[in-house]
């Protein structure tokens, strides 16, 4: 793809203000960015433009210019240029800034059009708000608020229409709260690629449905739930659970690949309720898969893992198994950058040989990749490994055999899943750091129980050697540790928090050398990877991501 | 604005020894001793409750039976004290108040926080939930003052409501559409 | 009737006498403070207290209902919680003195009722017979000097609680007490002075006061109230200071002060201070009807002999001792009481005074009065008397 050098700017006037904005940026996007809100309802800025809800209506002119001599016409009054005012107002979402565009969002004509289109929505519209999902974050109630009446002159009947229509397993739609904005069409179309969605009849009864014998039951159609802007869609899982006025937003990171999709938690009372996706336009653009938001589920599930005691008094335990020397440490593609830098300390300290256990599955090409992983990546930045693992621990188990190893510390990984046979576990003392239960614990010498991605804060590298960050949602259970905490006191580092564990590591990994966790960006920090340029990933192409091999070939 | 000087007038011998004006007091303290009794004697005499008045929040039906809190914790949220506490639920398909949609599963009122300020009956888009006329309540325990559903109900009983929305909204479901 | 009372040892007899202080000063402390709680009840356009009852008084018809709005129980609620809560004591305190300023309280209490008479009987010989536990001649003297040993225990509170409000209460109770001496004695001397008139033995009993009090003739029968009534008006406003009433009571002025010298105090060392300070009030009122308003004479210029006479029209008992006695006994408590109504009645006309204002009345306005008030009648008594 070629991009121009430098993007053509043109300059528009909104609201008397000049701003030189891109090429091809529409009214909307340029009102933006002069910080002027052009309400809209079917417009998304990842989606093809349809103009069908009207609510971005504004006036536009251009400077007139005598059609002979094409010279400005000066209005004698103000002795500036005149503006040749359309008479009719314009959709903004489908006009492209031009240059010398005149806007104007506030003039009398352009507030009736709001209202006006607003009445329009609201004559079928339920007075639903108090059972409704929506309410709070409904872009209805939003510009009913600036543009409604207040009151209705319809005095007709509603339409009825089906209030709990299964759209697939995940998505519920209501269709009386449906303003045909045809977003989720779209989105089914064009960035789902599962055209499932349409319209059916005319009117004030136009109904939204999915095909005949087709579900909407993609592993991306809670999008379609994000991108409502009304309560028409709803997702099953989070429906009717919490009002979102109460849930407390948290930045986060989607764990379950290494993609890296960037999220939002959102928790009330240290209790999660959904997540759902942050815009990373780098990343994720606004989407993320389905199977990404089910992830906090595991925070409450019952195989947590807790203790009783205290957690001096595992890591004493611990400490009398490292003593012992001959120590092999399995960490974890799955553990946060800093976890893994205190890994690699702790292997330092005890002189212990590291392995990780790769986990390649099936990627989608658009946000979950090959690589299940999400921090593959951070192993290689921080220095715990050089070279991509094995599925399988077969070196460590030949160590074993060889009777080299005595004690085995594993950070969150099943080594029965990965490849170690009772008979090898027979044959050494096992410290298993984790959050659930897994056949490990069983024969497990020392069980230190630690937190979920939700509960604590840290960094993960993604497949684009994007740095970005994740934040604690919520607090962790009484008797588990923050890994963070529980490795470093293995290995006898006095750190307790991810900007102690900064410290270190811009000291230690010439890459992050001048990083703090406080100022990484919220979108994330491209880091170089001409290191592991070579290396052979597993992933294939995703959402803004090409592998290296393909992009170099 | 013109300056009023106010002549203080100097006291007279009389004044000066205060003691007319304690027998003045003497005279109306005595007045008041035999006068009649203002106090309301409380559990045997009980106040006449104006309209409007605040007392112990509660839950009511409409008069159709109907369980009108549709668990939108708009209350719970403007609750200054944090009194209520609201488990949302949905109202299974089958049931007859199923065009309702939401109800609460648990609904939680604890009178110890509560301030009795009235902002949830005021919030409430439903007309659910009223302060009504019990003011005194009390109990032994802890657990006993707050109020769960069942508890709110039976204290609330049933309202007259003329606007039945949501029967409308069922009789026009049961009507069809016009097409 | 009673010789076997006046057969018994003088130890028993005094032992007896102050079993009877103690039985009638106590329960008469109590009813005065459920009197206070219901003159401010009353005052205030409230019932008062009115709930406590016992089970089988309340059955009486009318009778039961009546006592239980009088609120009598709640003295009997009162006296027992006073003696079964919890008597704690400050781990900060001086102990031996912090629980001895309350004993001493009550010394000074109870021994200045022995010397007031309160009542008469008429003598074999017609004669005025005054009754008391300890007819001492020197009666007036005995209760200024005994009462101010009031002061001693206040103090000792003050000291002992280890705290500052009851320090500085007790600072101001030693302050205010001794201030208003003054002007108290001072004010009593223009009546010893009348009643000692030449050629009759020297007394300063408060019998001859009310003697002199029960003389025929427009002078003799006018009670002292009328004849000296800047002396009881001194004497009054003296009397409410001594006593820690409204509006003197700037040592136990909760606002500033918190509790005063009781502040650490609580059950029924507490009750003992209030009991001293009703029994003051007692003693103080008994004392200003005896010198200023005719002890134990009906109304002024009618004396208690009088009375009887008139009586003796219509009962053939009349004049018997007993009746005698209890006649004037009745008449002398009833004016007692009214003097103790009439000090809850001011405690809730007038507002409290602050203490700079309590130290400039007395020793600026009162004590300038009596010594005026002294001065003249003895230039006149003397004149008079002449």
């Amino acid at each position: 793809m070629i991009q121009p050098a430098k993007p053509d700017l043109v300059t528009v006037n909104i609201d008397g203000k000049e701003i030189a904005v891109p090429k091809g940026t529409n009214v909307i996007e340029a009102a933006r960015l002069v910080g002027v809100d052009v309400p809209h309802y079917c417009y998304h800025p990842k989606l093809s433009i349809v103009g069908n809800c009207r609510m971005c209506l504004v006036e536009m002119g251009l400077p007139a210019v005598d059609p002979a001599t094409k010279a400005p016409v000066i209005d004698p009054a103000t002795g500036k240029q005149k503006v040749n005012w359309i008479p009719r107002p314009q959709i903004g979402c489908g006009t492209n800034a031009s240059p010398g565009l005149h806007i104007r969002t506030t003039s009398p004509m352009v507030k009736d059009c709001r209202e006006g289109v607003m009445e329009f929505l609201l004559i079928n519209h339920p007075l639903d708000c108090p059972i409704c999902d929506q309410a709070g974050e409904c872009k209805l109630q939003e510009q009913s608020t600036g543009y409604g009446r207040g009151y209705s002159r319809f005095i007709e009947q509603k339409n009825v229409k089906p209030k709990r229509t299964a759209l697939g397993p995940r998505v519920m739609l209501d269709d009386e709260r449906c303003i045909l904005c045809a977003r989720c069409v779209r989105f089914a179309k064009e960035i789902a690629k599962d055209d499932v969605l349409g319209f059916i009849d005319r009117g004030s009864y136009s109904t939204l449905t999915c095909y005949p014998g087709k579900k909407l039951e993609n592993n991306y159609s809670l999008n379609t739930v994000d991108i409502c802007p009304v309560g028409a869609l709803t997702s099953t899982d989070f429906r009717f659970k919490m009002r979102v006025w109460f849930l407390k937003q948290t930045d986060s990171i989607d764990t379950e690949s290494s993609v890296g999709a960037n999220t939002v938690v959102w928790s009330r009372e240290g209790q999660i309720y959904r997540i759902t996706p942050r815009r990373n336009d780098a990343v994720n653009d606004t989407w993320m898969a389905d199977s990404g938001r089910v992830l906090f589920k595991q925070v409450t599930s019952l195989d947590r893992l807790t203790a009783s005691g205290s957690i001096d008094a595992l890591v004493a335990r611990a400490a009398d198994l490292l003593k012992q020397g001959s120590v092999a440490i399995v960490g974890s593609g799955r553990s946060s950058v800093e976890e893994q830098f205190l890994t690699k300390k702790l292997a330092a300290t005890f002189g212990a040989t590291v392995s990780l256990v790769s986990r390649v599955g099936q990627g989608d090409r658009f946000l979950v990749s090959a690589d299940k992983n999400p921090n593959l990546r951070g192993a290689l930045v921080t220095g715990l490994i050089s070279a991509l693992p094995a599925p399988k621990l077969t070196e460590l188990a030949a160590q074993i055999d060889a009777g080299k190893i005595k004690t085995v510390v594993t950070v969150n990984e099943d080594l029965t899943a990965a490849g170690l046979t009772a008979s090898h576990l027979a044959k050494v003392s096992v410290i298993f750091v984790g959050t659930h239960r897994v056949p490990t614990i069983a024969i497990a010498k020392v069980v230190i129980p630690s937190l979920t991605v939700f509960e604590k804060n840290g960094t993960f590298v993604n497949q684009q050697f994007r740095l970005q960050k994740f934040a604690k949602a919520v607090p962790g259970p009484v008797g588990a540790t923050d890994d963070l905490i529980i490795l470093a006191k293995l290995a006898g580092l006095a750190v307790t928090d991810v900007a102690a564990v900064w410290k270190l590591l811009a000291a230690e990994v010439p890459a992050l050398g001048t990083m703090s966790y406080a100022n990484l960006p919220d979108t994330g920090l491209l880091l170089d990877a001409t290191p592991w340029a070579a290396l052979p990933f597993a992933e294939g192409a995703t959402l803004h991501y090409q592998p290296a091999a393909a992009a170099t070939a | 604005m013109a300056v009023l000087t106010l002549e203080r007038k100097p006291l007279t011998f009389a004044e000066r020894t205060y003691l007319p004006q304690i027998f003045g007091g003497l005279k109306t303290t005595f007045a008041h001793l035999v006068r009649k009794k203002q106090t309301l004697e409380y559990p045997e005499h009980r106040p006449a409750i104006p309209p409007g008045y605040r007392g112990v929040p509660t839950l009511v039906m409409d008069p159709n039976g109907r369980e009108k809190c549709v668990s939108c914790q708009l209350c719970e949220f403007v609750c200054p004290p944090k009194a209520i506490r609201i488990t949302p639920g949905e109202i299974s398909p089958d049931a007859p108040n199923s065009h309702v949609e939401k109800a609460p599963q648990a609904f939680e009122i604890d009178m110890l926080r509560c301030i009795y300020c009235g902002l949830c009956q005021e919030v409430c888009p439903e007309e659910a939930i009223f302060l009504q006329n019990q003011f005194s309540m009390s109990g032994y325990t802890r657990a006993e003052m707050v109020h769960d559903k069942a508890r709110l109900y039976e204290l609330g009983g049933t309202l007259p409501d003329k606007h039945l929305k949501w029967d409308h909204k069922k009789a026009a479901a049961a009507h069809g559409n016009a097409h | 009737m009673f010789d076997f009372f006046f057969n018994l040892p003088v130890i028993v007899q005094g032992l007896i006498k102050g079993l009877a202080v103690i039985c009638v000063i106590f329960p008469i402390a109590g009813v005065c403070s459920m009197a206070e709680r219901k003159v401010a009840a009353w005052i205030q356009d409230r019932p008062g207290p009115n709930r406590a009852i016992v089970p089988w008084i309340a059955w009486i018809p009318f009778v039961g209902t009546f006592l239980q709005r009088l609120g009598l129980f709640h003295v009997m609620a009162d006296g027992g919680k006073m003696l079964f809560k919890e008597d704690s004591l400050p781990g900060h305190v001086n102990k031996f003195y912090f629980i001895a300023a309350p004993i001493l309280a009550m010394i000074p209490a109870l021994t200045t009722v022995t010397v007031v008479p309160f009542g008469a009987y008429l003598s074999a010989t017609g004669e005025v017979m005054p009754l008391a536990l300890a007819p001492l001649d020197v009666g007036m003297l005995a209760v200024f000097a005994v009462a101010s040993l009031g002061v001693y225990s206040l103090i000792l509170a003050g000291w002992a609680s280890n705290s500052k409000y009851p320090f500085l209460g007790s600072v101001r109770a030693s302050a205010q007490l001794i201030s208003y001496e003054l002007s108290m004695t001072l004010s009593v001397i223009p009546v010893f002075l009348w009643i000692n008139a030449p050629g009759r033995e020297a007394t300063l009993g408060f019998a001859r006061a009310v003697e002199f009090q029960s003389q025929p003739g427009l002078w003799g029968g006018a009670w002292f109230g009328f004849l000296m009534p800047v002396s009881a008006f001194i004497f009054l406003v003296a009397l409410f200071a001594e006593t820690n009433r409204t509006p003197f009571d700037t040592i136990e002025s909760e606002a500033d002060l918190v509790g005063s010298f009781h502040t650490e105090y609580g059950a029924f060392k507490w009750g003992l201070f209030f009991v001293a300070e009703y029994s003051h009030m007692i003693v103080g009122s008994a004392v200003f009807v005896l010198l200023f308003f005719g002890g134990w004479n009906p109304l002024p210029w009618v004396p208690l002999a009088t009375l009887v006479n008139w009586l003796g029209h219509f009962l053939p008992c009349a004049h018997a001792p007993l009746f005698v006695g209890v006649l004037s006994i009745a008449i002398f408590l009833l004016k007692t009481l009214f003097m103790i109504f009439f000090f809850m009645w001011v405690r809730w006309t007038v507002p409290r005074f602050r203490y700079d204002q309590v130290m400039k009345l007395g020793w600026q306005k009162l004590l300038p009065l009596s010594i005026a008030n002294l001065l003249f009648y003895a230039v006149a008594i003397a004149f008079i008397q002449k």
